[in-house]
């Protein structure tokens, strides 16, 4: 059997039910070594179990699923020896200190008192938490948590990062940051793994992203395949007047044959023939209606997740 | 700027006897330090053994046996069984609440023995134990009562008392895991720990009991067991047959909640 060493963590065929609750029902995942691997998906598709699975901490009904090489279900022992996992809800010891927390981690790694010591002093400091570190967790703010959990995972300095909705909850500023560690990680030869519900964060860090939902892949790609897949590209249109929305969403399901959605205070549409732009235009003309924005843009994923999920029970077959 | 991964030293060994032995000191260290950061857990711990030990002794005492002083000589063995059933309950409470914050699951994506969280909370759980009686016993001391069985004695009934709460960690583990929040933990202990320990000879004497609650007394209720075992021993009276029935109850609680206990922690793993 190949060991799968190109591909960090590789799972074929996962599935889990909880009772009547099917969680996942069939989930392949392969991420190349090295690389950030986003999994995006809407609440309750699956994301947590998948990564709960894939750490070791919960049996899957079936499948085959590889971490760095092993097994998780006849070789977890060697599997959590070299990951990092930073769950969905922050899980510090909220009665101990920081440097506690960090201190008890690198213990249970292996370290000796010293190691754990300059370990967790060198963590809190990378974290900005130096200041918090003699204070118990309860009393830290939100961010400080999450910051805390996240240096946690790394206490081992793990080959592969889990990381569940990492940002959820965060400040634009900690999301910033959180986001350039993950770069750091990524340049250091770590691979993530990352579950969000941001499009835009898939987008910004992920080499590869497996969209999740109601417990499957329904899509997986780059972030640009991703994009182009969805077909072509979208018309944006603002009118000057915003009484005049009515008119140019009925006008553009015209001219575009495909379904019209607000968008701030514009109007996009998909299209896919290159005949419609100048149609459009000369329509809106036509009607006097005076444009402020009118452009052609790839779609953003918010629009390549809504066109993939909004059509559930079946695997995305968009036209190109 | 520190690189992330790359100043990690290369860990010990993590399994084997001695990588276990080490990683459960550290689990029990833990939960110990805790305390540290939560002055509510001192309460529990220290305040409030100290305020039923006084309140028993000089409220009820008079009354109960003509005098404080005749009361606590009675008294002290029952007033620690009760706290040392009631400090059991940090198990269940202390487990429910590490499963339900996710310091659990952190425990476990961690290359320790999956025992080892486990064993390590009871650990802890048992030098509370240890300084609760040890409080209770100086305490009782300086207020007057007669450690007629010597130190031999004293450490006799902590040994028996450890067996006991041990025994009943396994029923603490089993309902820190199926309970489905604190407050249920905590009632449901409650329920069985207070009309258990009331129920019993800890405070009374049961040859005043009606015959019905005077049965369930003597011949069921193991916590009379255990409070005449320790007033027993702590008086340097002769104790062998409540002594016997207490270590059957405590193998019987093993035998019944050891397997359950444990089913129940391999299941929150599916
Ligand atoms: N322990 C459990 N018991 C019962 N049902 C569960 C359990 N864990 C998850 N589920 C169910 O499985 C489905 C997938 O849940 P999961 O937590 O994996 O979703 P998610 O993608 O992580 O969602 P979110 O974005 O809200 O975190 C949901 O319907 C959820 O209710
Ligand atoms: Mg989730």
């Amino acid at each position: 059997m190949t060991r799968h060493t190109e591909h960090a963590v590789w799972a074929e065929g996962l599935t889990k039910s909880f009772k009547e609750t099917k969680a996942l029902t069939g989930v392949d995942l392969a991420v190349r070594t090295g690389t950030v691997h986003g999994v995006l998906g809407p609440n309750g598709a699956g994301k947590t179990t998948a990564v709960r699975i894939l750490t070791t901490l919960l049996r899957a009904d079936a499948g085959r699923a590889l971490v760095g090489g092993f097994d998780v279900a006849t070789e977890s022992a060697r599997i959590r020896a070299q990951i990092g996992l930073t769950g969905q809800y922050a899980s510090v010891d909220e009665m101990l200190t920081g440097f506690e927390n960090l201190l008890l981690i690198g213990r249970l790694l292996g370290f000796t008192r010293p190691q754990a010591k300059t370990r967790a002093g060198e963590l809190l400091e990378r974290f900005d938490l130096s200041h918090a570190a003699d204070r118990a967790a309860k009393t830290f703010s939100g961010g400080m948590r999450r910051r805390l959990d996240l240096a946690a995972s790394l206490v081992g300095g793990p080959r592969i990062l889990f990381l569940d909705e990492p940002t959820t909850g965060l400040d634009p500023h900690a999301r910033n940051e959180l986001w350039a560690i993950v770069r750091e990680l990524v340049a250091e030869g770590v691979t993530v793994l990352l579950t969000t519900q941001y499009l835009e964060e898939a987008d910004q860090l992920a080499d590869e992203i497996a969209v999740i939902d109601h417990g499957r892949v329904i899509a997986t790609g780059a972030p640009e395949e991703l994009k182009s897949k969805v077909g072509g590209q979208v018309l944006y249109v603002r009118a000057e007047r915003g009484t005049d929305v009515g008119v140019v969403k009925g006008l553009l399901a015209e001219v575009a044959g495909r379904e019209v959605t607000a968008e701030g205070e514009g109007l996009t549409v998909p299209v896919t023939d290159t005949k419609v732009m100048p149609a459009a235009a000369l329509r809106l003309e036509q009607a006097g209606i005076e444009v402020a924005e009118f452009s052609l843009r790839r779609p953003s994923l918010d629009e390549v997740f809504l066109t993939l999920t909004g059509a559930p029970a079946q695997p995305v077959e968009v036209p190109a | 700027m520190t690189a992330l991964t790359a100043t990690v030293p290369s860990p010990a060994r993590q399994h084997g006897l001695a990588a276990n032995l080490r990683n459960i000191a550290s689990i029990a260290w833990r939960s110990l330090v805790q305390i540290k950061h939560n002055p509510m857990e001192l309460l529990d711990l220290s305040v409030q053994p100290v305020m039923f030990l006084l309140l028993f002794t000089f409220m009820f005492g008079g009354q109960m046996s003509g005098s404080p002083q005749e009361y606590l000589q009675y008294a002290l063995a029952g007033l620690i069984v009760q706290n040392s059933v009631f400090t059991a309950l940090n198990t269940a409470v202390g487990l429910h609440s590490d499963v339900a914050k996710g310091v659990y699951d952190r425990f476990r994506s961690l290359p320790i023995a999956r025992p080892v969280p486990l064993i390590g909370r009871i650990l802890a759980d048992m030098v509370k134990q240890v300084w609760a009686v040890a409080l209770m016993l100086v305490l009782g001391l300086i207020i007057g009562f007669d450690l007629n069985g010597g130190i031999g004695g004293a450490l006799a009934s902590l040994a028996l008392l450890l067996v006991f709460t041990l025994a009943m960690a396994w029923l603490n583990v089993l309902l820190g895991l199926v309970a489905g929040s604190e407050e249920k933990v905590m009632m449901f202990g409650f329920t069985i720990a207070m009309p258990l320990s009331f129920t019993s000879s800890a405070f009374v004497r049961t040859d005043t009991l009606p015959s019905a609650l005077q049965f369930w007394a003597e011949k069921i209720n193991p916590v009379t067991a255990i409070a005449d075992s320790v007033r027993g021993l702590l008086d340097g009276t002769p104790v062998g047959h409540s002594v016997i029935v207490t270590l059957v109850w405590a193998a019987g609680l093993v035998v019944v909640f050891f397997p359950l206990a444990m089913r129940a922690y391999r299941a929150k793993l599916s």
